[in-house]
């Protein structure tokens, strides 16, 4: 080997020019570093122009508006100048519960056989699928939910489904009660009669709540449409159980993702530890496991939440209403969501014309669920980052 | 989905087999004397079946088709600290995780050969894991502790066996049998989390003495503690002995003089065809004998520092 570099003296005083490096190297790195924060500069810019331009138009519609008209009215009918904000508020409220009791249990369900139980060969296999029912566009959910979910699963179970919801209800109550009764009476350690009555107490509020909250969805909110009354007759037009149902199915992959992640930061050797104390792999995951990634999976439930809040277009087309609606605390009605009320607010022949507010109650719609949505996204924010805190 | 599963390789090295780098306790110095005091009698070589806990007879361990460990005779008596040294790779840790199947936790771990616990083959397919690791319980290379309550954490053993009535005094004995008791007894229902690491440990060998295992198995207990707290580990070792069989896998050689009765060396051999490292045992014999007067060339290289 021929050594034809000159070689440099190892000995004595260095000046500043012989680690300089050259000139050129560093302009080049900065130019890089010019550009890249040209660019999150401009996507920042984006955002706040948006956010700018939803307030501006929302804070004439907040300023002009007879806010009479905005609460407590017979529905969201705003080219009549009607625009009653609980009719959406509650849809949207509707659509989200019964969208989170879908993808809350199968997405957290999916995520647990993915992480804890699935091979490793069955995990590359599943998760795939997920994450193609990820990428089913909404439009196409949509369709499904108005010609097969509303038709053929809400209208034949969804409505005694609610009496199936009530009995399980009192099932579990009984069990509950008669559980805790039992540890006051053995006195075991951690449990005083006070600490039982308080849970049975708390347990017979909610059942009650609940129970109420049943009954009046079924009889006083119930739909007024005499003949989806009947079990055999299959009502053709959407509501907003059926939207709602599809909105979860889009949300699971979701949920499952994020839990998924959470329950991977779980340190390895807690698995170990407790299999070791002789816990089978069911007692792993949920004393161990679960309570460690608790706060991954509350995010994921928020970051869900947040998402089947946002959802458009499955409402839209299978919610059940167009342009306007009456107000409504059944699932079982048709009803306009925020965003379906903004999304069939821009659309249409005419765009939008009709009493003077009503392009501006557009803006001040998506004002709200925008405040909504960031809300939900910072608290899923802190959540995540508690995760990363712990371990 | 970011998160992928983790590989084998991972997997191996949360549960420490693999070694991210040689970490090596830093025990009180003292040299390879090994100090019993005048009442000790020589250890016997015979054992009586009553004494004989394990018996490990041409036990090899795999992973996939990749065999970390070859060959290992092995005889483990009741009440004795059993101690296997070595170097970095050489399956102590691996050979220590087959005794309470705790290689069944790795997809692609299996064993060959036979490993009798009080006569029983552990590996018979109708040998639950899980009863198996009630009686052979597992203190960890790092504290693990659950992020739940001190108290929390003892009494999971017991409560997972079933287990309801008389936790507290569980909690109490387990905790004061680990030294720990005096350090936490105002605090039982703080998170086990703001311990410190020798508090921690402890709380790990609580935790494991709750169950009322017969065996307990340490795999580098102290490697993650300071001087002061593994010499707290290891008067512990001494103290508890009388009750339970005690195995323990360390890095460092002068903690297996000082604390064990009977000390297995176990090395590494490289298969020049594959380039392949699998773990022997060398030598197998009582503490004072290894250390003093081995009979393997390899194993008076490596306790004098020639190798590893």
């Amino acid at each position: 080997m021929a050594d034809i570099s000159i070689p440099k003296p190892t000995t004595g005083l260095l000046t500043t020019d012989a680690l300089a490096g050259p000139r050129s190297r560093a302009r080049k790195e900065g130019a890089v570093k010019w550009i890249l924060f040209s660019a999150a500069l401009v996507s920042i810019a984006i955002s706040v122009l948006i956010v700018l331009s939803l307030i501006n138009e929302a804070r004439v519609f907040i300023l002009e508006v007879d806010w009479a008209n905005t609460w407590g009215q017979q529905g969201w009918f705003p080219r009549q100048g009607l625009y009653d904000m609980p009719t959406l508020l509650v849809s949207s409220l509707i659509v989200t519960v019964v969208a989170m009791f879908v993808a809350g249990p199968l997405g957290l369900g999916a995520a647990v056989y993915l992480s804890e139980y699935a091979s490793r060969r069955t995990r590359s296999l599943l998760k795939p699928i997920l994450e193609i029912l990820a990428g089913v566009p909404s439009v196409v959910l949509g369709f499904f939910a108005l010609f097969f979910i509303s038709p053929q699963v809400i209208e034949r179970i969804g409505r005694n489904g609610w009496l199936v919801v009530g009995a399980i209800m009192i099932i579990v109550y009984v069990g509950m009660v008669f559980r805790w009764a039992r540890q006051a009476m053995v006195a075991e350690p951690g449990t005083t009669l006070r600490t039982q009555l308080i849970r049975i107490l708390t347990l017979t509020t909610l059942v009650a709540l609940g129970l109420i909250l049943i009954w009046w969805i079924n009889d006083v909110a119930g739909s007024s449409d005499p003949a989806s009354a009947d079990f055999f007759t299959v009502k053709r037009s959407g509501q907003l159980a059926a939207a709602a149902v599809g909105v979860g199915i889009l949300t699971i992959p979701l949920v499952a993702s994020v839990s998924e992640d959470a329950l991977a930061a779980v340190p390895e050797e807690l698995r170990a530890a407790s299999a070791g104390l002789g816990a089978r792999k069911m007692t792993t995951t949920v004393q161990v496991v679960l309570p460690a990634a608790v706060s991954g999976i509350v995010a994921a439930f928020i970051i869900g939440i947040s998402r089947a809040l946002g959802e458009t277009m499955v409402v839209f087309m299978a919610g059940g209403a167009a342009d306007a609606a009456r107000f409504t605390a059944s699932p079982f009605d048709g009803g306009l969501t925020m965003t379906a009320g903004m999304a069939s607010l821009a659309t249409g022949t005419d765009n939008v014309v009709g009493e003077g507010l009503t392009f501006q109650s557009l803006y001040f719609v998506g004002l709200v669920l925008f405040i909504i949505t960031l809300a939900l996204n910072v608290m899923a924010g802190r959540y995540v980052s508690r995760v990363r805190e712990k371990y | 989905m970011v998160n992928t599963k983790p590989s084998d390789e991972e997997i191996l090295k949360g549960l420490g087999v693999l070694d991210d780098e040689e970490q090596s306790d830093s025990g009180p110095d003292v040299a390879f004397s090994v100090d019993r005091g005048p009442s000790d009698e020589p250890l016997p070589e015979e054992v009586s079946d009553e004494d004989l806990v394990f018996d490990a007879s041409e036990l090899s361990v795999f992973y996939g088709d990749f065999r970390a460990v070859r060959d290992v005779n092995l005889r483990v008596r009741r009440n004795e600290i059993t101690a296997l040294i070595g170097p970095s790779g050489c399956g102590k840790s691996t050979v220590l995780r087959s005794f309470n199947r705790m290689n069944d936790l790795i997809p692609s771990a299996r064993v060959a050969g036979s490993l009798l616990y009080r006569g029983v083959d552990l590996y018979d397919p109708r040998v639950d894991p899980v009863e198996v690791r009630r009686r052979v319980g597992m203190v960890f290379q790092k504290p693990n502790p659950f992020p739940k309550s001190v108290y929390d954490n003892v009494a999971y053993g017991p409560r997972v066996a079933g287990r309801k009535k008389g936790l507290d005094d569980v909690v109490e004995n387990s905790l004061k049998k680990a030294a720990l008791w005096d350090e936490v007894k105002d605090r039982l229902q703080d998170s086990a989390i703001g311990l410190s690491g020798g508090q921690q440990q402890r709380l790990s060998i609580a935790r494991a003495i709750a169950v009322d295992p017969e065996v307990l198995l340490m795999d580098e207990p102290c490697s993650a503690l300071d001087p002061i707290a593994t010499a707290r580990i290891e008067e512990l070792m001494a103290e508890i002995k009388s009750e339970y069989t005690i195995m323990i896998v360390t890095h460092n050689m002068q903690q297996a003089a000082r604390v064990s009765d009977r000390t297995a060396f176990f090395s590494v051999e490289l298969d020049e065809s594959n380039d392949r490292r699998t773990g022997v045992l060398v030598e197998y014999t009582t503490t004072e004998k290894l250390f003093s007067n081995p009979d393997d060339e390899r194993t008076e290289n490596y306790i004098t520092g020639r190798f590893g």
